[in-house]
């Protein structure tokens, strides 16, 4: 068996005395597309955040590409190319599209950051045609097409969406998702963290459901869908 | 009537250059940290100091000490918000105001302790020299001053709006979050803020030492000019402190001319009210920003 690309195990953590996380176990193969789902405060967001370095964990291990980043500062994990496209975007509104773009590849090279630009402009053209435009004034669905872009930006071996298709009109969100598997064939890893639940088993190899800060299920999303119980207990439909 | 109003004119846009310098220092540090720096004041303080015994105890004329200044203010401001503020204020903004009068506090009692509350001016061979602009005198350490100020602020302007360091500065102020997810390390960059805060204040205190004097409570008469200035330009704007520096030296110069030295700075906060009753976010300032 492979070495999996990104290995969670034990998880545990939480903001002060609320214990959100209680030992989550995940992982995420190169070159995998992976759905982790799950209702509105079931701990995903702080799950992501915790594997990015960005909230200390209480206890457990992460490991990305072999390497334990358990205590890794947020800058080292992007630097290793774990990267996330945050919830609600958190683009740089008073910054050009350029420079949020620029700013993906704060850590890498001068020449790698206009070779990345290129390549994300040709990826997202109607970015190309507004780079000297705020990024503040851009619509929503431009707004995530720039943090999806900010990412790529930053060269990453594993893509984790935080709820790409929040507040998107759902042309948008098809859109969205269409895009997010056209990378996935390009060869990138992803984890997509998504309430949207038939358009993420849709494109996602395998999928895990985290409850009340625990994982409930893992498996091919035809299990999941296959089974009535599962779904109207954790997914409401 | 003119012969007068010219001079003070001139004067008041030097004075204002140098306002301009100290509150573009101030209005980065809000920008980027969301703190009004209430050591401000104490650090160009130490900065005068700084440039005062360069030039007693080794010669070095103020003009000269201005790289080694704006590089020590530099260290002092990095270290000074990464080792002591951002350690005692556990993020909170309400505790970084503390922590920074705390500091202004312990900086001006340890200057009065080291050097007593005389006040001490150096004498150049151009302290008195003045020349001739456009039929008026303007002292010449005024006239380096004002084009120095300029030219430091300039060249803050080029890094904010230009450089990846300013591009992450500029973002870190407004999104701190997204910084992180990008890599960027947001302590690093708040020290560095502050540090280039610090710098301004090394460099205005170069300009300013020529013609004017130090004491350990200098610093006080500065930063309320320089918060007046921060607040009339809108905060956190660059513009609005480079401008609002202008003006408000203009204001104090006029003021001084018509109303008598003690009385000038009146005009100073008659605009600073209007400001705040009809265009509270300040000249430069977005609302709700």
């Amino acid at each position: 068996m492979t070495e999996p690309l990104l290995a969670i195990a034990g998880l545990r953590g939480g903001y002060g005395a609320v214990e959100v996380l209680r030992g989550v176990d995940l992982r995420v193969d190169a070159g995998e597309i992976v759905a982790l789902l799950g209702s509105n405060g079931a701990g995903k967001s702080t799950l992501i955040n915790m594997v990015c370095g960005l909230i200390a964990k209480s206890a457990g291990q992460v490991s990305f590409a072999g390497r334990d980043i358990s205590r890794a500062r947020s800058a080292g994990i992007v630097a290793a190319g774990l990267i996330q496209v945050p919830e609600g975007r958190r683009i740089f509104p008073n910054l050009t599209v350029r420079e949020n773009l620029e700013l993906g590849a704060y850590l890498r090279g001068r020449a790698q950051q206009a070779q990345n630009l290129d390549r994300v402009m040709s990826i997202f053209p109607r970015l190309s045609e507004r780079t000297r435009q705020l990024a503040g004034t851009l619509s929503g669905g431009e707004q995530q097409m720039l943090a999806l872009g900010r990412a790529l930006m930053s060269e990453p071996r594993l893509l984790i969406l935080d709820e790409p298709s929040l507040g998107l009109s759902p042309l948008l969100v098809e859109e969205m998702f269409a895009m997010i598997g056209e990378l996935h064939r390009q060869g990138l890893s992803i984890l997509l963290v998504e309430q949207n639940v038939p358009l993420s088993l849709d494109i996602a190899q395998r999928a895990y459901v985290l409850e009340n800060g625990e994982i409930r299920f893992t498996g091919l999303p035809a299990e999941l869908l296959a089974s009535p119980e599962l779904k109207r207990a954790y997914l409401g439909i | 009537m003119l012969s007068i109003l010219f001079p003070s004119l001139l004067n008041g846009v030097a004075t204002g250059a140098i306002y301009a310098l100290i509150a573009l220092g101030l209005t980065l540090i809000y920008g980027v940290l969301h703190i009004v720096n209430f050591a401000h004041g104490a650090a160009l303080m130490v900065a005068l100091y700084g440039v005062y015994f360069l030039f007693t105890a080794w010669h070095v004329d103020p003009y000269l000490a201005l790289p080694i200044m704006i590089v020590a203010m530099f260290c002092f401001g990095y270290g000074l918000q990464r080792f002591v503020i951002g350690r005692a204020s556990h993020g909170k903004d309400e505790y970084i105001l503390l922590v920074t009068l705390g500091i202004a506090i312990i900086l001006e009692n340890l200057a009065l302790a080291l050097f007593r509350s005389d006040t001490h001016s150096i004498d150049t061979a151009y302290t008195l020299a003045t020349v001739d602009v456009f039929g008026a005198l303007i002292a010449l350490p005024k006239l380096i001053a004002f084009f120095g100020a300029l030219a430091v602020s300039s060249a803050l302007l080029l890094l904010i709006g230009r450089t990846q360091l300013g591009r992450a500065i500029r973002a870190v102020a407004r999104e701190k979050q997204g910084a992180r997810v990008v890599g960027i390390d947001v302590e690093h960059i708040y020290a560095m803020s502050f540090g280039i805060g610090m710098a301004c204040l090394g460099a205005a205190a170069c300009f300013l030492l020529p013609a004017y004097y130090v004491n350990p409570l200098v610093g006080n008469g500065f930063v309320l000019i320089a918060f007046t200035i921060v607040v009339l330009g809108g905060m956190g704007s660059f513009a609005g402190a480079l401008i609002g520096g202008l003006i408000v030296g203009v204001v104090e110069s006029l003021g001084g001319l018509w109303l008598g030295e003690s009385l000038g700075q009146i005009g100073i906060f008659v605009i600073f009210i209007a400001v705040l009753l009809f265009r509270p976010q300040g000249l430069f300032g977005q609302k709700g920003a």
